[in-house]
């Protein structure tokens, strides 16, 4: 093996097509309000862990409906179900269940 | 008898006629086409009710046809324009007391944007094609088979400065939503997904159309333009966009994806701006003489506009604006 | 493939009598090329063609990599413009995409600032007296052999076709994106669907694939590849690439730009050599050509008179495929018969560790 002094980047790329939307397709048919989320921001302006770090509630629901679960466990593990941002939705989205739903189902991610 | 000449016989202008002859006064229509009905005539279905589209002009048809007063040409196209004269292709001159200009708009055409490959890949359609299938009540791939993953991509042709169109056609957002209900009622195992910039919900129940797309149908949203499409080896179509809302590039392939063209200028308001003194807008559009108490006035005393050659509009405020029109032409006819 | 409307993007190329600026990389990577250019133009299409050994880089690796300021540029570029006055030249033509591409933005520059066309005039003058004229046509040599493909057809030896099954070669043309991803009128076929290089290889009895990554760039970007820490992103373009392609099963690649051949052909060892991937047929790289490389074969020359040794990935199952006859044994004597040296064997030649040349000394 040659040691070049540099590897091949992976892609940051959303694939679609090769990420096992399976999880995802369960937690929306479960909690189908979760789609109505149209990125306003409220919830992450309200979060009492996000003004603290950088867990962002709305990226993290967005990256698991496509499919991308890696590190959402751990992430959520920062709410502090406080429910400030379940208030504040403008689309009625019961955040808080949604924060659990989530964990339930990627408990292995 | 006044008399008035209305050039277009799309929705704005059999309306305009039908309610000048309710006001005591008549019309002909001039179209260049050779039947009424305009560009409404090979739409499906309606937002935000679902509402056939042949209901409303099949209503609209009738009261034509029964109204007094009123005279149609089709297949020709007025070469001269006056507001006391219009002269046609055929030679024939028609006197008259003013005139509605309701010419309407051009479907902008998808080949310009050709990162999406309209008309070089196969299963690359247009909005208006895809009113058109459901029109012929099938909706199938190429290879005869059923989609199972569409995309529907927002502000084609619209807010674009690439292709000279900075305006927002007012009405895609909400066909791609109606669109994308539509496509998953048929194809209620399919996935759905819109990828738009903005979505502009402006009127009654479209919001709520929206809300339900989501939540009821689990249509998918993503906020992001599509940037390119190309083929894949199984003849499906790979597309690269920005799912902006997580910051991360995003790709996928579907077995279709609609294009939502939007509404751009006819290219002949240029020439009817500088023939008779008319004013264009940046878009290409005319320019009413404001946008309040004389929105449907030229600024040339006589000539009046009606629906989308002004600005893009929904069958809804076209059909309102033609009535306005109306109005308009008896108080200006009172005055003379 | 479709393609509806290369026909809207039509430049205007000269039939005859160019100038010929040479490119910095390909003098070292792929010299066999610029001299075959210069062969086919004058020897096969009997065209007049002045290769000036005055002239100088046009520097745009430099201003690409934030070394060389803009006025610096500009003033190199009036003085190669100036030196095909001189020799009595009107038409341009650059062998490098980028340098084509630099020329075409100055151009355009000028023609929206002419305050900065003045200050060049001026710059230039200062610096070495001189003074310039703009050329009359500006085009890249690809442009150029794609003018003349016709004629290239009629005097051909090969066609792009396996020799064996009389099945066209399947060929993944690159465009590199300096060449009109910045003025999308100045390359035929536009940006999107470029016709440059499908125009010759469907020409030459080649058929061209179109597959999910086609339009997205080799990653060469200058100051990315330049430093050494900020390779694994200028590779990881070349790898999502090959990675598209090569379900496709491609003959081979061509490209018109110096960048583009040296980093879809040298970036296929490296990745064979980190990751054991080859891309390519029977465990093997996929050959990497320059359009003029393609346009000699179809010529008949020599691949190895065409410089053909100095890729990374062997271009012999190509020239097997095409029914080309050439000496293995001379692949890597140089011109005057010396030997030149041989590379290590690598994974992405899936050869063992002995070479399977025998070289004559």
């Amino acid at each position: 093996m040659i040691n070049f002094g540099f590897s091949i980047n992976k892609p940051r790329v959303i694939d679609i097509d090769n990420n096992n939307l399976r999880k995802s397709n369960e937690i929306i048919l479960e909690m189908p309000e979760l789609q109505a989320c149209i990125g306003c921001g409220s919830c992450t302006a309200s979060c009492t862990a996000g003004n603290l770090t950088d867990f962002n509630f709305r990226k993290v629901h967005t990256l698991v409906r496509r499919g991308e679960y890696q590190g959402a466990y751990m992430e959520l593990n920062k709410c502090m179900l406080c429910g400030k941002c379940r208030l504040v939705c403008p689309r009625g989205i019961n955040t808080r269940g949604i924060v659990m739903l989530i964990k339930r189902k990627l408990g292995d991610f | 008898m006044k008399h008035i000449v209305i050039i277009g016989g799309g929705i704005a202008g059999m309306q305009c006629a039908v309610e000048l002859s309710s006001l005591g006064i008549s019309a002909t229509v001039i179209e260049k086409e050779h039947a009424t009905g305009g560009k409404l005539a090979s739409w499906h279905r309606l937002f935000p009710s679902f509402t056939p589209a042949e209901d409303v002009l099949g209503e609209l048809r009738l009261k034509f046809a029964k109204a007094a007063n009123i005279s149609l040409r089709c297949g020709v196209t007025a070469t001269e324009i006056t507001p006391r004269k219009v002269t046609l292709s055929t030679g024939d001159e028609l006197e008259c007391d003013a005139v509605v200009l309701a010419t309407g708009f051009t479907l902008f055409d998808a080949r310009i944007k050709e990162e999406y490959g309209y008309g070089i890949y196969d299963n690359v359609v247009t909005s208006a094609d895809l009113e058109d299938m459901f029109n012929r009540g099938e909706i199938v791939l190429k290879n005869g088979n059923k989609p199972r993953r569409i995309a529907l991509l927002h502000c084609v042709g619209s807010r674009d400065e690439k292709v000279c169109q900075r305006h927002c056609s007012k009405v895609c957002c909400v066909t791609g939503v109606k669109q994308a209900i539509e496509l998953k009622e048929m194809f209620p195992t399919a996935d759905v997904f819109n990828f738009y910039m903005d979505i502009r919900m402006f009127g009654p129940g479209y919001e709520e159309m929206y809300r339900e797309a989501q939540v009821k149908h689990n249509v998918h949203f993503v906020r992001g333009r599509i940037s390119e499409v190309s083929p894949t080896i199984d003849g499906r179509l790979q597309l690269k966009a920005e799912d902006t809302l997580t910051g991360r590039p995003l790709k996928m392939s579907v077995d279709m994806l609609v294009l939502l063209v939007g509404m751009r200028a006819n290219e002949e308001n240029a020439e009817l701006a500088a023939r008779y003194g008319l004013q264009c807008q940046e878009s290409g559009f005319m320019k009413p003489q404001d946008n309040f108490m004389h929105n449907v006035e030229s600024n040339v005393e006589g000539i009046f506009y009606a629906g989308t050659i002004t600005s893009p509009k929904s069958v809804g405020e076209t059909l309102n604006e033609a009535t306005t029109v109306a109005l308009r032409i008896k108080d200006w006819l009172q005055k003379q | 493939m479709k393609r509806s409307s290369w026909t809207d993007y039509q430049k205007d190329i000269a039939d005859d009598n160019y100038y010929y600026a040479r490119s910095c990389i390909r003098q070292n990577f792929f010299p066999g090329s610029e001299k075959a250019f210069l062969n086919i133009l004058s020897k096969d299409l009997g065209r007049n063609i002045f290769d000036d050994p005055l002239h100088t880089s046009c520097t745009g690796i430099g201003y690409h990599s934030d070394i060389v300021p803009l006025p610096t540029i500009m003033t190199v570029v009036a003085r190669q413009f100036s030196l095909m006055a001189e020799a009595g030249y009107e038409n341009f033509t650059s062998s490098c995409i980028t340098s084509f591409g630099i020329y075409t933005e100055l151009l355009n520059t000028w023609e929206e600032f002419p305050e900065l066309e003045e200050q060049t005039r001026e710059a230039l003058y200062k610096a070495t007296g001189r003074e310039f004229a703009k050329p009359k046509n500006l085009a890249h040599t690809s442009d150029v052999i794609f003018h003349h493909r016709e004629e290239i057809a009629r005097k051909a030896k090969h066609r792009l076709v396996n020799a064996h099954t009389g099945e066209p070669l399947r060929v993944v043309e690159h465009i590199g994106c300096h060449y009109a991803k910045i003025f999308p009128k100045s390359g035929i076929g536009g940006s999107e669907f470029p016709y440059v290089l499908a125009g010759m290889v469907e020409e030459w009895g080649g058929e061209v694939v179109d597959y999910p990554e086609r339009r997205h760039c080799c990653g060469f970007g200058f100051r990315n590849y330049l430093v050494q820490a900020n390779r694994g992103y200028s590779i990881a373009n070349s790898h999502k690439k090959l990675e598209s392609m090569s379900p496709y099963r491609p003959d081979f690649i061509v490209t018109n730009c110096p960048g583009c051949s040296m980093f879809l052909d040298k970036w296929q060892y490296t990745i064979a050599e980190m990751e054991g991937t080859t891309y390519g047929q029977n465990g093997c790289g996929i050959p990497v050509l320059t359009y003029e490389e393609m346009a000699g074969l179809v010529l008949g020359y020599d691949p190895w008179e065409l410089g053909m040794q100095m890729h990374q990935v062997d271009v012999e199952p190509l020239l097997g495929k095409m029914g080309i006859e050439y000496d293995p044994s001379a692949k890597y004597l140089g011109r005057n018969g010396k030997y030149i040296g041989c590379p290590e064997s690598a994974i992405v030649n899936s050869r063992a560790k002995e070479t399977l040349y025998k070289i004559k000394r």
